[in-house]
């Protein structure tokens, strides 16, 4: 109902409503944050152990050397890029779950090909660019289909993408333990190493794989794309109102389509580098779960590109913190598991606070 | 004593109530909605509430229902002060309110929607008992609706009787009616008031109405009160007062700009051109089914109907919000598809209704709405990709200038905007260049009387200036006043094309109504 349809909003303060949805976009997060790390204090005390004692450790497990910041750098690279493959649908209002999925079949496409090329004695230049390529593409062709079928055939994106990340799965499998099964990986089923020739090295002075390099351009790319050109435009029209964008004749569905062929290709890509930069061959460790936690960052993110990488960051830290709580505390390595499902729901919930924080809001009444 | 039991027994004597407010006063935050308002409604009289937009009129029902808490003053019932703190107290002291949209379950007969809605329906509902006490009720009634037939099949009239003889099912002999012939023909609307109308006359009822229409308030009410900004301005006998009367309480001294004139214009040449139209909705029944229309170059073309007779369905295919299944549309003979690059090759403007449901992007900001016609062509985009800024930020602080949009700010998210000034934003975007074709729906839902004559006035100028109009509307005064040519969509097709001046209401509302 429109109370007072004649009354012009004004924020009280005077704030702009770009400053005010800023610092919503910080406050939120940040205070959902705080809130899960109270909860989960809740959770130890109930176990008998100390909080103190777990967030100290988080803290020398994920910041406090510098082999464990490189730890943490290196488990956030893939974050960042299935973290972007989450954000991006998102602007254009698609909530996908595909990220895990395109991870494992870009990797496991990026070991398929290197087989031949491995073989035939490419050199490492070509051959690492034609893995990249393939992994991406895999990857764009497969959240491309669940964005397909939401577009076209009207399919909840959700859901398809959340199967299709286990049929992806299943993919690798089937080839991993039947044709293309190096006979040398006993216990593990693996495709053939891709030997150390073609293994992608440490950034200069660090032990950190050049995914997270991958992983910081492409999130500066993708801000750019989404906030400065009219695709990004375009995109965010439609996943504000669909039904606006079409009376203005944008292109819905090849928006749709492109949105999550951007996202597969960012998850593709992160699969590429777990097997040239990590694994050295495509076999169940790609099933690492990067691709949930990167719903997890992206949210936190707020979608925004940008905001994707220090959140990865913070995630990879958890994860690299994950041992040493576990051989400090006497807890299982799922402790961190449980944080990050308690800052899930913290945060799903925190979603209901955008535009009701009191002291940030034009006076009551004045909205209609 | 049960709804069920009572309505065992012979037709108890039941009195239609008064009803009073004293001294109603709802406080949003700072904003006060409703300043002191006391009206009278006495028993079995017919009672229209009058008001613009925003005036308080829902806000003064809603604290009436117990939806909204007063922040002081009371409800007198029968001379004796009731509280009423929610919808079910209002429903137990036998205060009932018909809204604007059906509330009825679609998928259930009437007699399902019937025994539902009583309070003690029962878990498990004895049919056989049931449906000879629903015949007895439906008997001692004016009006009738089929028991047992869904919902979904009966028509808008057969479903607004239904919505008040639920009311009177209940046992509810205070009837608040909002807006309620917005959905209905005029024929219609004219049988379901007249029967309340003579119902209240015997003491059977008392109804508070809601309405913007003079002539339901003339034709059938005996009393009104007006209301503007949230205070009483007027009140009286409706018979007596004169029109002018109350539209002046309505608007008070508002400024209200002069209206565009309609220029005479000479036989001009066929600009929009829809050729056996054909669409489906969503359950893949026809939507629109051989639509044939032409539009001329500087003529607005009405198309008057029922809602949801396929005028939003044929608006939103031009649109593109909706497949064309069959047939061809022509613009200046040539083939148009409704695409960005036909909308700007054509100069196809539109202003749908429900603007921030369907030509805004609700999240983002004024600036950025206002740019969607043009941001991905210079100045606003460099290379075609690149966007800037600047230029967009300059164009939209000259549009709110000059449509006079108020916003504190060209980067404030529309949605914050109230509905006039929301369409002003639209209709900023899509008339401030050259329009060659102009499809609008509903521009007017909703606003108070200076946006109606302004938006009216912009649409009448795009005619005078050669554009051809489709003007989709139910609001038949609206077509009167603007159409050249009027034209009845009436169960997915043109049943009906006039001139203006070879026709007039009544022929119009015979269409409508499928005749």
């Amino acid at each position: 109902m429109s109370v007072a349809a004649s009354a012009p909003p004004v924020t009280s303060r005077g704030l702009n409503p770009r400053v005010v949805r800023m610092i919503e976009a910080i406050l939120i997060p940040v205070g959902a944050l705080v809130v899960s790390a109270l909860l989960f204090s809740v959770f130890l005390l109930l176990l008998g152990k100390s909080p103190a004692q777990f967030y100290n450790l988080i803290w020398v497990g994920g910041f406090g050397t510098s082999f464990s910041i490189q730890n943490t750098l290196q488990r956030s690279a893939p974050l960042i890029l299935t973290g972007l493959a989450f954000a991006i649908p998102a602007r254009i209002g698609l909530t996908l779950l595909g990220a895990e999925g395109a991870l494992v079949l870009g990797g496991f496409s990026a070991a398929a090909v290197a087989i031949p090329l491995v073989t035939f004695g490419w050199p490492a230049f070509i051959g690492l660019p034609v893995m990249a390529i393939a992994a991406m593409a895999t990857g764009a062709v497969w959240i491309g289909i669940a964005g397909w079928l939401r577009h076209y055939r009207g399919v909840n994106e959700t859901i398809s993408s959340l199967l299709l990340g286990y049929i992806a799965i299943a993919i690798m499998n089937f080839f991993v333990e039947g044709v293309l099964r190096d006979p040398g990986s006993a216990n593990k089923p693996s495709t053939m190493p891709i030997g150390e020739a073609y293994k992608i090295g440490a950034m200069p002075g660090s032990s950190v794989h050049w995914g997270l390099a991958a992983g910081l351009v492409l999130a500066i790319a993708l801000y750019i794309l989404m906030s400065r050109t009219t695709f990004g435009f375009a995109a965010r029209m439609t996943g504000g109102n669909v039904r606006a964008a079409q009376a203005q004749g944008l292109p819905v569905g090849f928006l749709v389509v492109a949105c999550c062929a951007i996202a597969g290709g960012c998850a593709g890509l992160a699969g590429f580098y777990e097997v040239a930069a990590v694994h050295g061959q495509a076999n169940a460790s790609l099933v690492a779960g990067y691709g949930f936690t990167g719903i997890l960052v992206a949210f936190l993110a707020r979608q925004n590109p940008l905001a994707v990488v220090p959140v990865a960051i913070l995630f990879g830290a958890l994860a690299a913190a994950g041992g040493l709580v576990q051989r400090r505390m006497g807890m299982p390595d799922a402790t961190v598991l449980v944080l990050q499902g308690i800052i899930f729901v913290v945060l799903l919930v925190s979603e209901t606070f955008y535009g009701r924080i009191p002291f940030l809001q034009p006076k009551a009444g004045e909205r209609s | 004593m049960s709804v069920a039991e009572a309505l065992t027994e012979p037709a108890p004597a039941l009195l239609a109530p008064s009803l009073e407010t004293v001294g109603m006063t709802k406080i949003f935050g700072q904003f006060t909605a409703l300043d002191d308002v006391s009206i009278k409604v006495e028993s079995g009289s017919f009672h229209a509430l009058l008001g613009e937009n925003g005036a308080g009129k829902s806000t003064l029902v809603k604290c009436i229902m117990g939806f909204y808490n007063a922040t002081r003053g009371a409800v007198m019932l029968d001379g004796h002060e009731v509280k009423v703190s929610s919808p079910r107290d209002a429903r137990d002291l036998g205060i009932g309110m018909v809204y604007q949209h059906f509330t009825l379950v679609p998928c259930l007969t009437a007699a399902e929607n019937l025994v539902i809605s009583r309070a003690d329906a029962p878990s498990v509902i004895d049919w056989k008992s049931e449906i000879p006490k629903l015949e007895a009720f439906m008997d001692r009634m004016p009006f009738r609706v089929r028991l047992n037939v869904p919902v979904s099949a009966l028509s808008a009239g057969e479903k607004q009787k239904l919505e008040i003889l639920k009311l009177l099912y209940l046992e509810q002999r205070f009837l608040i009616l909002d807006e309620p012939t917005s959905v209905l023909t005029p024929g219609e609307a004219d049988e379901v008031l007249g029967l309340l109308g003579e119902m209240a006359k015997r003491g059977e009822v008392t109804v508070l109405m809601i309405s913007h229409k003079f002539r339901e308030v003339k034709a059938f009410c005996d009393s009104f009160t007006v209301l503007r900004r949230g205070k009483l301005t007027g009140s009286g006998d409706a018979q007596e007062a004169s029109v002018a009367e109350m539209s002046r309480m309505m608007i008070g001294d508002t400024e209200i700009r002069e209206r565009a004139e309609r220029e005479k214009r000479n036989e001009s040449h066929t600009v929009l051109d829809m050729a056996g139209l054909i669409a489906e909705d969503e359950e893949g029944r026809p939507a629109i089914d051989k639509v044939n229309l032409k539009v001329r170059a500087g003529e607005i073309v009405g198309i008057a109907g029922v809602s949801g007779n396929g005028q939003s369905a044929l608006v939103e295919v031009l649109a593109g919000q909706r497949p064309l299944k069959d047939g061809r549309i022509f613009i200046k003979d040539k083939p148009f598809e409704p695409k960005r690059s036909d909308f700007d090759r054509f100069k196809v403007f539109g202003l749908p209704e429900e603007p921030l449901k369907n030509a805004t992007v609700p999240r983002m900001s004024v600036a950025e709405n206002m740019a969607f016609r043009a941001f991905d062509k210079p100045p606003m985009a460099n290379l075609g990709w690149w966007l800037s800024p600047g230029p967009m930020r300059r164009k939209a602080k000259e549009l709110i200038e000059r449509y006079r949009v108020k916003t504190t700010s060209p980067d404030s998210p529309i949605e914050d905007l109230s509905g006039g000034n929301v369409q002003r934003a639209v209709l900023a975007r899509e008339l401030s260049g050259e329009v060659d074709v102009l499809i609008v729906a509903n521009p007017c839902f909703g606003l108070d009387f200076a946006s109606v004559a302004e938006i009216r006035s912009q649409i009448m100028e795009q005619r005078n200036r050669g554009a051809a109009v489709l003007l989709v509307s139910e609001d038949l005064d609206e077509i009167l006043e603007l159409s050249d040519r009027v034209a009845v969509m009436s169960g997915g097709t043109i049943s009906y094309v006039a001139p203006i001046d070879e026709t007039d209401r009544n022929t119009i509302g015979r269409h409508m109504a499928g005749h």
